[in-house]
């Protein structure tokens, strides 16, 4: 078993290495040279080999790959101009957390209203409850989320005044105006993934309750509620970890849109304004975050497995 | 997919099965079939767009801004007094063409990446998988917005942008589907019969993989879609004043107090046609997805 853990993560480091690669390779493709704009409109020949070489730029990619790695490990991200401030701290210190917590907050949601609404389903197969739960998933799993904010923005903003229209508080700091401005951008987010955890429990859960287990637990004459929920849903979990460990891009992908709905500081709007400042390194960094973020959950859900499931550890 | 003949193994598929089977899918579908209906009607829309919408998509008419919906403009107006309906139906055509183009891009570079890496082996397939695990690593609108950051923006630059931010889940699935044709009897055949390799991937691998990467070129254009329509809901895909509809969500979305319609219309038109694509997407994968066909 841990022979099998380090070959994971020894292509864990992999991947992070190819994407670092890319994300290095970003600044490299993107159009202007960077000391030309450095340097200005006049310049000497002299001057501008003098800074190419000081800022290390007539190296071999490699070793200039190296040398970006290295600080960027460090926590030298570069700064941005835009933003006025130092990338890392704007990226990793404020954008970061933002997201964070919106992800969290509709991930927490989703599970809370996706498993149960899943459980029913499935217990209630072929009833009108799950027929109506069936047509309300497929909506929300097609249903662009951008739309759905504007739609509950609208409806419970504008017209019933119960939530703010936009912002962002956080939650460590004023914990319940944190939840309070949360409420709308989490429900936006978390839409498709209640449509989705309940498609994903109800479909394992009817393969579940045909096993032996539930009828030797049924045959003991345990309460029905209990073979549900305990000796039914505890079986769901694995499924749910790993399809939530790989749907995390998704999230961060919906936090992206949804941050820029509810005018959120989160890494959404750091991107968008990167991409239309032409900042190459913020871009860069938002890239590095969410890829070193998917990559890290999905070893974090790979070495998971023993611990859901008794029996993936008795059987090495 | 074992079928003695691979030559003949994946175009007589659909053939054979259509007199019966095919018009049984549309009775046996009710929801599949009102969906491809719909989705019918706005390839219709988008090609007749000239003859359909009412007005000029992009003429502006200052004596007319922020109106409701009315007789002269049924889906309203927006805040430089264009109609809305005229724009919709014009934005059917750039989803449509975004959404196709960028699939097909998407699914080139997957069948050519995931062939390489089902057909090579040992540790240039390792570092192939990879690969496409860390294109993977990346959600395809954050790896688009990356592309767009290298690109700039524009139709054309959205196309190739969400293109090539889908190549890494089509690489996948060309791969598995590589790897279960390679081991088949019929291509130890054509080996044993000397065949010269090149040959045998091209009459005998790429016949068996393509049929099932087009299904999933049907079942991802909702999602190409989905992608270009919040690259501009962002601000950072197509550029205005070009009728599309995630710039129209955009714009409506700071009159929303006022004038909820302005969003509100065209994220219908987007929404609808999501829906009415991914159930056809769904329909297609389980009739004819041969992993989902042999367990039925």
């Amino acid at each position: 078993m841990l022979r099998q853990a380090l070959g994971k993560i020894a292509q864990t480091l992999v991947v992070l290495f190819f994407v670092s690669v890319a994300s290095f390779g970003l600044l490299k493709l993107a159009p202007g040279d960077p000391i030309q704009i450095m340097l200005g409109s006049e310049y000497s020949q002299e001057s501008y080999e003098q800074l190419t070489a000081q800022l290390g730029l007539d190296q071999p990619f490699l070793a200039q790959y190296a040398d970006w790695a290295l600080r960027f490990v460090q926590g030298d991200w570069g700064t941005s101009y835009v933003a006025r401030t130092d990338i890392y701290t704007y990226a990793f210190k404020e954008a970061l957390p933002v997201t964070l917590t919106l992800a969290s907050f509709s991930l927490a949601f989703a599970i809370l209203i996706g498993v149960p609404l899943g459980v029913i389903s499935a217990v209630k197969k072929d009833t009108a409850f799950d027929a109506g739960s069936a047509v309300l998933a497929l909506t929300g799993t097609a249903f662009p989320s951008f739309l759905l904010g504007i739609l509950l923005i609208w409806f419970f903003a504008v017209k019933l005044q119960l939530f703010p229209v936009m912002g962002y508080i956080s939650p460590w700091q004023d914990f319940w105006g944190g939840i309070y401005h949360m409420i709308l951008p989490g429900l936006t987010l978390s839409t498709y993934f209640i449509a989705m955890i309940t498609r994903l429990t109800r479909a394992t859960l009817i393969e579940v309750m045909e096993q032996p287990y539930i009828a030797a637990a049924r045959a003991r004459g345990e309460p029905s509620w209990r073979v549900i929920w305990v000796h039914g849903v505890r079986n769901i979990a694995m499924p749910l970890v790993t399809i939530l460990g790989l749907q995390l891009g998704t999230l961060l992908q919906g936090t992206v849109l949804t941050e820029t709905v509810f005018n959120l500081p989160g890494i959404g709007q750091m991107l968008t304004s990167a991409v239309l400042g032409r900042e190459y390194m913020v871009v860069q960094a938002g890239v590095m975050m969410t890829a070193t973020l998917f990559i890290g959950v999905n070893l974090l859900v790979d070495l998971s497995y023993p611990f859901l499931d008794p029996r993936l550890r008795a059987r090495k | 997919m074992s079928l003695p003949s691979s030559d003949a193994a994946i175009p007589p598929l659909p053939r054979a099965k259509a007199p019966r089977g095919r018009r049984s899918m549309f009775l046996r579908r009710p929801f599949f079939t009102v969906a491809l209906i719909v989705a019918a009607a706005y390839v219709l829309a988008a090609t007749f767009a000239p003859h359909v919408a009412p007005f000029d998509p992009v003429k502006q008419d200052f004596m007319a801004m922020m109106q409701g919906p009315s007789l002269v403009h049924p889906l309203g107006t927006d805040s430089y007094g264009q109609d809305i309906l005229s724009r919709v139906i014009y934005g059917a055509r750039y989803a449509l063409i975004i959404g196709i183009f960028s699939v097909l891009i998407g699914a080139a570079g997957g069948l050519v990446i995931g062939l390489a890496a089902g057909l090579s082996g040992g540790w240039l397939e390792w570092a192939l998988m990879r690969l496409i695990d860390s294109i993977l690593a990346l959600p395809s609108l954050i790896l688009a917005v990356a592309f767009i950051a290298i690109l700039g923006q524009g139709v054309d630059k959205v196309v190739v942008a969400v293109g090539l931010s889908m190549i890494g889940p089509f690489a996948r699935t060309v791969r598995a589907d590589v790897m279960q044709v390679r081991v088949q009897l019929f291509i130890e055949a054509a080996q044993l019969m000397s065949i010269p390799y090149l040959r045998v991937v091209w009459r005998h691998v790429l016949p068996n993989v393509i049929f099932p990467l087009a299904v999933q070129v049907t079942i991802r254009v909702s999602e190409a879609i989905l992608v270009s329509s919040s690259l501009s809901f962002l601000g950072i895909g197509v550029t205005p004043p070009t009728p599309d509809w995630g710039l129209m969500i955009a714009e409506g979305r700071d009159f929303v107090s006022f004038a909820p319609w302005m969003s509100a219309m065209p994220g219908f038109a987007l929404a609808l046609l999501l829906i009415a694509l991914s159930i056809v997407g769904d329909g297609i994968r389980e009739e004819f997805d041969p992993k989902l066909r042999r367990g039925a």
